[in-house]
This record gives C-alpha cells, sequence and structure tokens, in this order.
C-alpha cells in the first residue's frame, strides 16, 4: 500500500516593531530578566491594553506580500487558558476576524515545477514570557518578551514532503526579512514553526490521526522531524494499527519525537471579543498606503536577477533567499561586470567558507571593494582562477588586502608571449608521445601538458595561453 | 438547564477552583438557581440582531510604534510570592 | 451644622475665604473617624500622616493666593479596587490583602492633580461583586442611618464614609448599580458616568464592558465638582472617549421648565414596593409643579436585563479574574502539588463564595457548546435593551425610575440567597447594559430609611440628568444629614 504525507505549518513570527503590541516596553532581544516590563505586559490588575498600530502595519504588509484578503473589519478576542507565562491567564489574539486570510506561498522545487503553498490566515496576537528552567523541581519565569507582538501564519495542509516544508520556510522568511517585519531568527525565537502531520493511503482507503510537533529549532529539524513522523504513522497503519491524536517534541538530540500529551480533549478556551480593546476598521486607503510601500519581494527579484544578470534560476534562489546576500550581490555587480562570475564565486568559494567557519555576512573581514578588485585581478588576467581562489582563502581569513597578497603570495601571473613560448617549447620537446596524443584528437594530453608548464612556471604562467600555445602548436 | 455535578466538576477544573464534598452540593444549589434564572433569556426573540459587545461606537484607538522606559524590576518583582535570580519561581510545569 | 457636615463646596468657600484650613479640615474628619468608624466600619485603611502632610503644602498653596480647584485640601475617600501607588489595594479580598500596586489609577492622579487630599480606602463587596458590601472579605460596613442595616454595595464603604461625615466625597464603581445603589441607601449623591467618560486605567476590572468610576457626595454640586475632576479622555484606556472636556458645574441650573421626563412602567412593577413607587411618583410632581411633564413609556426588554447582565458580567470576570493565580502577586497557598494544585489552592483561599459562583457561571457561559445560548445571546438582547434606551430618548430628555426597589435591608437578610441579593439591582443593571448615564438623588424616606430616585440620561448627557437632579434638590428638602 502506497501512502500521501499531508502537512501543514504553523508559524509564529516575532514582529520588530520597537515597542510591544499593547504597551510602550522595549522588545529587545536578550534583556536582563524581567527588566523590560509593565504593569500592561504583566497583566497587573486594573492595566489595559493600548493597541500599537504598527503592528497592524506589518500584519498587513505580511498578508499583502503573501497575497492574502486583508479583513476590512477585524477585532481582538481573549483566549482563555492557564499557564504560568500567560500573565493575564488569557492571550488577546484574533479568534474568528483575522487581519489576513486566504494567500499562498510559491515553491520552485529542484526539478524545476512551482507548487503553490495556501495560507488559512495571519493574525495578530501578543507572546508570553519565558519560562527558564531552573534546577530541581522549578520554572523561572521572565516576562520580557511578554506582550511582544507576533504574527501567526497557518498553512493548508498543502505540504508534501520535507524538502517543500523546507522551501516554504526558506521562501516564508526571505519575504518577510525583505519586508523588514521580523528578524526571523529561529535560534533567538523570533520565527517558531509547529508541524501538524498525517499520512493517507493514496487510495483514500485509511488516514492516521494527526499529531502535532513542537519545538523544532531549525528547518533542518522541520525537515526531519516530517521524515520521521511520516514514516512512524506510515509504519503503525501498515501494522494495522494506528497513531494518536497527539502532540509531540522533537528531540534533536535523538532525532525522534517523543509523546507530549493527548489532544484528545480540545483545550475549552471560551474565547470571546476584547472588551478592552475596540474593532478595526481597515480602509482601502490604509492598505493602499501600505501596498505603495512594498519592496520588491525574493520572488521578483529572482526573477529580475535571471533576467537582467543571466544567472540560473538555482543560484539566484539561493542569492534572493538572503536578503543581504541578494544586496551584497547585486552591489558587486554593480561595481563588475560579471555577474555570472559573482554569482559563481559567491556560490563556490564563499558560501561554502561562510558555512563552514559559520561566518556572516556583516562579519566578513574582507571589503566588498576588495573582493572587485580581486575579481578585476582574475579578468585581466593578471593571476589565474587558481590563484585568485587561494588569495580570497587568505582574504577571507586575515581581511588583508588582495594585491598586497597577491605580491607576498608570489601569485602574479606571467601572460608573457615569449616566457611562456619558452615553457611550452621546452615541454613539448619533453614529451613527443603527448604531441601525437593531442594531433589524435586526445584532448587529455593537452591538460597534461598545461599541467606541466604549470609546474615548470610555478603555477604562475597563464594557462589559458598556455593550453591554446599548444594547440596552436600541435594542430 | 441545570448543572450536573460532573458539569460543575468540568467547569471548576476550567475556572481552577475547586469545592470540598460538603460545600459542594450547596453551591451547586445556589448555582443553579442563578443558571435557571439566566435561562429567562431563551424566550427573546433575536433573529436578525447583531450582538453589542462594545458600549461605544468608536473604531481604532491606537498609539504610535514609541519606546517609554519600563518599570524597575524591584517594582516588577514586588508583589512576588516566590522569586530567584530576578525572576517569578514556580513548581515546575511539565506541558 | 458640624464642619463634618458640610459639602466639599461649602468647605471650598471656607477654604478661600480662609476661614478654616486644609491640616484643619484633615483633623476634624479624622476626629469623626475616631468618633463613629467603629460602628460604620467604612474604611479598609487610612492615611492620617500623610493626608496631614499634603494638607500642609495645600495651606501653603492658600496661603500663597495660588489659583486653586474646587477640591483644593479637601479630605476624599477612594473605594479600595482603584490602584493606589506604594498602598494596598485589596478589593477586598483575601487572594489582593498584601498587594502594593507600583502604580496609581489615573483617577487618583486626577484627584491628586487637583489638589483633593485622599485619606483613605473604603470597604467594598470583594471584586466589586454584590450588593451590600457583605462579601468584603474583611469587615462588614453599616448603613449610617441605622447600623443594623446595609449601606448597598459594592461601594458601600464610600458611601458609607460620605453619609457618616467622615469625608467630603468619595469616589466608588459601578458595574450594575454599584454606586447608585448605595447613594439610595445612604440618602446620597451617586452618578455613573457614561461608558467611557472616565478612565479605568488603574480600576481593577470586573467586567470590563459595564465598568465605570463615579463620584458619591452629599450633594449634586459637590458630584458635579468630582465629575469635572475624574473626567476626561486617557490614551491608556483604549474604551475612554476623545471628547471635549465639559464643565459640570455649567449644569447646576434650576430650571425643567419643559423637560420631557420618560417614566418607564417595567420600573413600577411587582419587584418595587408600593411606598417607593409612591416616593418617586411624588417626586415627578414636584418636578411637574417644577415646569416638566413626564408620560409613562415602556422599555419592553426592561425583564432580560437582569439575566442579561448575569451573564455578561460573569462571563467577563471570569476571565478578568484568571490572572489572580499566586504567580506573579496575590495569595499564593502554602503548601501544593505542581501548578494546577498552586492555582486552585490560592484561588480557593483568596477567594470567597460570592466570587466563585461568578467566576463559575461565567465560565459556564463561555464554554464551548454554551457561548452561543449564553454569551453570546446575552450580547444580542444587549443590543435590544440599548435600542430600547435609543427609541425613548428620540422623544425625552431623560427618564426617571426608583433607584433601589426597597430601603435598605438588614445585614445578613439576604445573604443566603443570591437571587434575592441580585434582585436589589433591577432598576440600575439596565442602565449600564446600554452604558448610559445615570445619577441617584435622595427622594424620600420609608420607614426613616433613605430612598433614591435614578434620573438617566442620553450617552454624554450628563448636563440634563444633573440640571435635573439640581433642580429636584434646590426645590426639596430630602437631602438631610443621617444623625450618628
Amino acid at each position: 500500500m502506497e501512502f500521501k504525507t499531508i502537512v501543514g505549518l504553523e508559524i509564529h513570527s516575532e514582529l520588530k516593531t520597537k515597542s510591544k503590541i499593547f504597551c510602550s516596553c522595549t522588545t529587545e532581544f536578550g534583556g536582563d530578566v524581567n527588566t523590560q516590563c509593565c504593569p500592561v505586559c504583566m497583566g497587573f490588575p486594573g492595566s489595559l491594553p493600548v493597541v500599537n498600530k504598527k503592528v497592524l502595519d506589518y500584519a498587513i504588509k505580511a498578508g499583502l506580500a503573501f497575497e492574502c484578503d486583508i479583513a476590512s473589519h477585524s477585532k481582538m478576542d481573549r483566549k482563555n487558558y492557564f499557564y504560568p507565562d500567560l500573565v493575564k491567564a488569557y492571550q488577546i489574539s484574533q479568534y474568528d476576524l483575522p487581519l489576513c486570510s486566504n494567500g499562498k506561498i510559491t515553491i520552485e522545487k529542484s526539478d524545476g515545477t512551482t507548487k503553490d503553498i495556501g495560507l488559512i490566515r495571519i493574525h495578530i496576537e501578543e507572546d508570553t514570557g519565558k519560562s527558564l528552567h531552573g534546577l530541581k523541581e522549578v520554572s523561572l519565569l521572565d516576562y520580557n518578551r511578554s506582550g511582544v507582538g507576533l504574527i501567526e501564519i497557518v498553512t493548508h495542509p498543502d505540504i508534501e514532503t520535507p524538502e517543500e516544508a523546507v522551501l516554504f520556510l526558506d521562501e516564508l522568511k526571505a519575504t518577510l526579512e525583505y519586508l523588514e517585519v521580523s528578524d526571523v531568527k529561529m535560534e533567538q525565537g523570533s520565527l517558531r514553526c509547529d508541524v501538524n502531520i498525517n499520512v493517507v493511503a493514496k487510495d483514500g482507503s485509511i488516514k492516521s490521526r494527526i499529531s502535532e510537533i513542537k519545538n523544532l529549532n531549525s528547518f533542518k529539524a522541520v525537515q526531519k522531524s516530517i521524515d520521521y513522523e511520516a514514516h512512524r504513522h506510515t509504519e503503525l497503519l501498515k501494522a494495522g494499527k494506528n497513531s494518536e491524536k497527539d502532540t509531540r517534541r522533537w528531540d534533536s538530540d535523538k532525532n525522534k519525537t517523543v509523546f507530549m500529551r493527548s489532544k484528545q480533549h480540545v483545550e475549552d478556551y471560551r474565547y470571546f471579543p476584547e472588551p478592552d480593546i475596540v474593532d478595526f476598521e481597515i480602509s482601502d486607503e490604509w492598505i493602499q498606503e501600505i501596498r505603495e510601500k512594498l519592496p520588491e519581494l525574493p520572488k521578483a527579484k529572482k526573477e529580475r536577477f535571471v533576467k537582467e544578470f543571466d544567472i540560473p534560476a538555482y543560484d539566484a534562489q539561493v542569492l534572493v533567499n538572503d536578503k543581504k546576500l541578494a544586496h551584497y550581490f547585486e552591489a558587486l555587480c554593480a561595481d563588475f561586470n560579471d555577474p555570472k562570475l559573482i554569482s559563481n564565486w559567491i556560490m563556490t568559494e564563499m558560501l561554502r567558507r561562510m558555512n563552514l567557519e559559520e561566518v556572516t555576512l556583516d562579519e566578513l573581514k574582507f571589503e566588498e571593494k576588495d573582493l572587485v578588485i580581486l575579481f578585476k585581478q582574475i579578468a585581466e588576467n593578471k593571476i589565474s582562477n587558481n590563484a585568485g581562489k587561494k588569495v580570497f582563502r587568505k582574504m577571507f581569513e586575515t581581511g588583508e588586502k588582495p594585491l598586497a597578497l597577491i605580491e607576498s603570495m608570489g601569485l602574479k601571473q606571467i601572460s608573457d608571449d615569449d616566457f611562456i613560448e619558452e615553457l611550452v617549447t621546452e615541454v613539448l620537446e619533453e614529451n613527443p608521445d603527448a604531441i601525437e596524443d593531442i594531433k589524435n584528437g586526445k584532448d587529455r594530453a593537452i591538460g597534461y601538458l598545461v599541467g606541466q608548464v604549470m609546474k615548470k612556471s610555478k603555477g604562475k604562467a597563464n594557462p589559458q595561453m598556455v593550453s591554446q600555445m599548444i594547440k596552436d602548436h600541435c594542430l | 438547564m441545570a448543572l450536573s455535578v460532573k458539569d460543575v466538576e468540568h467547569v471548576s477544573k476550567l475556572s481552577r477552583l475547586s469545592f470540598g464534598e460538603d460545600e459542594k452540593k450547596e453551591f451547586v444549589e445556589k448555582l443553579n438557581s442563578v443558571v435557571d434564572y439566566i435561562e429567562k433569556l431563551e424566550e427573546v426573540d433575536v433573529e436578525g440582531v447583531k450582538p453589542t459587545y462594545h458600549a461605544l461606537d468608536i473604531k481604532n484607538v491606537f498609539r504610535e510604534d514609541e519606546v517609554k522606559p519600563s518599570f524597575k524590576r524591584k517594582d516588577i518583582l514586588n508583589n512576588a510570592p516566590d522569586s530567584e535570580g530576578g525572576c517569578f519561581r514556580v513548581p515546575k510545569v511539565v506541558k | 451644622m458640624e464642619i463634618y457636615d458640610l459639602t466639599i463646596h461649602e468647605v471650598r468657600d471656607l477654604l478661600k475665604k480662609k476661614k478654616i484650613t486644609s491640616v484643619a479640615l484633615v483633623e476634624k474628619v479624622f476626629e469623626r473617624i475616631e468618633a463613629v468608624e467603629e460602628d460604620v466600619a467604612s474604611f479598609l485603611a487610612l492615611y492620617k500622616e500623610e493626608a496631614l502632610e499634603k494638607a500642609e503644602v495645600m495651606d501653603a498653596k492658600y496661603a500663597a493666593g495660588e489659583p486653586l480647584g474646587d477640591l483644593a485640601g479637601i479630605p476624599i475617600a477612594v473605594k479600595d479596587n482603584m490602584c493606589t501607588i506604594d498602598k494596598n489595594t485589596t478589593c477586598a479580598s483575601k487572594m489582593l490583602e498584601n498587594f502594593v500596586p507600583p502604580y496609581d489609577a489615573t483617577v487618583i492622579k486626577k484627584l491628586e492633580d487637583e489638589g483633593a487630599i485622599i485619606i483613605g480606602k473604603t470597604n467594598m463587596d470583594e471584586f466589586a461583586m454584590g450588593s451590600s458590601t457583605e462579601n468584603s472579605a474583611f469587615q462588614v460596613s453599616r448603613n449610617p442611618w441605622n447600623l443594623d442595616y446595609v449601606p448597598g454595595g459594592s461601594s458601600g464603604g464610600s458611601a458609607a464614609a460620605v453619609t457618616a461625615g467622615e469625608v467630603f466625597g468619595a469616589l466608588g464603581s459601578d458595574t450594575g448599580g454599584s454606586i447608585r445603589q448605595p447613594a439610595a441607601l445612604c440618602g446620597i449623591v451617586g452618578i455613573k458616568p457614561t461608558y467611557g467618560l472616565v478612565s479605568r486605567y488603574g480600576l481593577v476590572a470586573f467586567a470590563s464592558s459595564l465598568d465605570q468610576i463615579g463620584p458619591l457626595s452629599k450633594d449634586v454640586e459637590d458630584a458635579a465638582i468630582m465629575l469635572n475632576a475624574i473626567a476626561g479622555h486617557d490614551e491608556r484606556d483604549s474604551t475612554s472617549v476623545p471628547k471635549k472636556k465639559i464643565n459640570y458645574k455649567k449644569a447646576l441650573v434650576n430650571d425643567v421648565k419643559g423637560m420631557k421626563i420618560g417614566v418607564p412602567k417595567e420600573y413600577f412593577g411587582e419587584g418595587v414596593t408600593p411606598k417607593v413607587k409612591e416616593l418617586i411618583y411624588k417626586a415627578l410632581d414636584r418636578l411637574v409643579e417644577l415646569g416638566a411633564e413626564y408620560e409613562e413609556i415602556s422599555l419592553p426588554y426592561t425583564e432580560y436585563s437582569l439575566p442579561t447582565y448575569y451573564i455578561i458580567a460573569p462571563a467577563e470576570c471570569s476571565s478578568n479574574l484568571a490572572r489572580f493565580d499566586g504567580i506573579r502577586y496575590g495569595h499564593r497557598a502554602e503548601t501544593f502539588e505542581g501548578i494546577d494544585d498552586l492555582y486552585t489552592k490560592s484561588r480557593n483561599q483568596g477567594f470567597g463564595e460570592e466570587v466563585k459562583r461568578r467566576i463559575m457561571i461565567g465560565t459556564h457561559s463561555l464554554a464551548s457548546g454554551y457561548y452561543d445560548a449564553y454569551y453570546n445571546r446575552a450580547m444580542k438582547v444587549r443590543t435590544l435593551i440599548r435600542d430600547d434606551f435609543d427609541k425613548a430618548f428620540e422623544k425625552f430628555d431623560c427618564i426617571i425610575t426608583p433607584t433601589a426597589p426597597d430601603k435598605a435591608f438588614k445585614i445578613g437578610e439576604k445573604t443566603d440567597d443570591p437571587l434575592a441579593m441580585y434582585m436589589s439591582d433591577i432598576c440600575t443593571v439596565p442602565i449600564n447594559i446600554a452604558g448610559v448615564p445615570a445619577i441617584s438623588i435622595p427622594a424620600g424616606f420609608v420607614d426613616g430609611m433613605p430612598i433614591g430616585m435614578q434620573i438617566i440620561g442620553q450617552h454624554f448627557d450628563e448636563e440634563t440628568i444633573i440640571k435635573v437632579a439640581y433642580t429636584f434638590e434646590q426645590n426639596t428638602d430630602f437631602n438631610k444629614r443621617a444623625t450618628l
């Protein structure tokens, strides 16, 4: 029997407004515990919420970017439940009139096909405090985060594979970054993702009960957990059993999901309209004002990169997935007219090294203009491509300037005709069989001879010239 | 519709209240007298009537995204029944 | 007449004429408190030292000839559900017995900006739930007219304090009648302003869409003075209305010629005692003598007001009181096993019976499966009740009814029967549901106990009801002092 995996995602993104959603406390990350609080975000008796308009602006911005319908009439509701990190024992959220509904995010898969992942809704709400686990049997509560504005994004169960989930999250994250509405840093908790998953027999005969997975700290974890759960559900069904409707925690050490609690009895949140906050009327003018200020979004930027710079779609996707990287790329293109080379260089040399050393764009030791200088040296045949890579490695490590490095590392390429002529002649004399091979069409022999010349020149000869010269001599 | 003892137990759980066995019976009686009374509203024809959630007709009350100083931690923790290292302290929650 | 029997405007005049000092005023009220507080038990907290210090500051200002407001240097009390910075704010509950808020309610700031001297916090029904002040976890306040009787509730402490001459004016809060009913039972004046006129920031919430803060005073002019001080938009309260500030003293006009009064028959039904009805009709006749006209009208959804109220208020309160979980402030049980036990034990120990009852009713009304039948339905009936008033005000300038169905009842008389207690609110609750303003003024006596008349106005038309009340007061003699 064959099975299909069905996944829906629930994402919470902390909005990077300066102040919280209902009070003027700062939203800055990492403050000393309980120093960013006031009676409102602590829910002290007598306190009242006042809505931060920017939170709506940002939510509408996100809604427009994801092609949602923006509600013309909306409101806040109370979601009632007891938990130590929830200061009023109710969360001010949105229930039946969310700000945005019916959107979509289009992903481009590795095989070039596209797929739309539908969004059910985007709504605004307040974040809770944080529970720090102390020693023994206690929890310590820090309410700095209590009251930070959030958007909650709920997808249709349109995702079918771990890869699709990650592509979706990449596009979501990049878009939110471009919109500058969130820092979207999963490590800092400004982006959180829960997975809802089950499997269905392709002939529709049986299906498993939905599991909710929480505590996913990276896109990789999302990917792995979907894989794991799909497998777990499938095996259960195959064995004639079924999964339970439950909430599970992803254990990143053991690479498996662990049962947390049953979802048999749905929690009764007793939603009702928030009496302390009056309703919202979102005018067409308000929406239009935001729409006009939307920046170029990742999808559009990608299409433009492919068209304008003639780089492969895959490269363009990697570049636009990171707003800063895309900007970096474009800045380089403005100073050096070979986008293909730049893109290639970023993809192969730079990103690889950055991932290995865990260095971000902001932390690069060399400046943009130095990279341009290096590119120019290569383009002008002053150094070989290989030499360029060596120089780059050094620039990356130490931040030293390219020209100085070329000198100190003795990598200046020699493109002097006579010099090369001499070496080529020498090598040809030493390798008469190779000449024969070349005449017989064995191109590999060319490479071999080029290698020999390079050796004699200690890597300094311009390899393109060498190759050309050898060909000229032999053919 | 009167609440059974089971209903009362469910509602108690939702509100994090509890009642001793001897208390329960009397409490349930008094509670049900009120529940019976409020069910009078079933008589009213509310077809086509819009609910009034707010006494006022105002909309869109907002504030600007401005940061103002927070309260000092000692004021936030001043009424804490138990605290440690600047945090409120509670028994560990297993969720 | 003793100094403590005078009104705010009378002592203000004395202060301005330098016939008395603020310090002397404070001393006089504390003398009075010493004499009667054991009997009346209005106060949960008193701030004598601080009051004297503030009085000295005000005296210096008076001496220097500074321009000062109507409340400058005058002792006022505040119900203990309004946060006062660094001072206990208990809501008369064990849950908040030791709660010290780090901030002031907006109305407190406003009173202090006017130079008023807050001398203490008054007793109330726990979390403002009740109609007799018997639900206080700490003490029972008594009616100064007869100490065996209740002063009304939930602002009973404030009402008793003003009536007994312990303060010149007090703030109360009104969700279903909690200012007006005690005012009526104690023979003083009480105003519940239009919803949204006075900021709720710092008022410990009971029912968010119904709560309002208002004055309790010895006469209508005092009430207008206090309303002037506390009314006004507050950016901290999203439900406070941005309206141009009005001087309510301008409404103190002795003239009701041509005033059209609606008298809803539903407020003169079985639940109201005949003697009270008689008094109100006599009062209406007096107003007719003064040039007004009245007509019997019908507000057909009145009979559904009390059930509507007893769904909306408990529902909102069940949510508002959920924050009292023993984690960040308030009572925490000493022993418990795990977090849920901590919650349950702390709340059980901290809340009294009536509070628990209302939380239970409220939770039930909002619960899945019941929301449509209870809460949402109540919200629709609310529209109908409000429409009743809107329609009436198309034709009439104000509406007059009894404030309470009967005179004060004996302490302990209704404590075993919650429904009987709820019936005390039948005339006041519809006003909160509609959000309109109302004033209660003394309109006579039954068996020696005061009876109040309620004058109801259109939204934000406090001026009309103040005018009618003032005119009635100036042309009758029901504004008496209790002999205590």
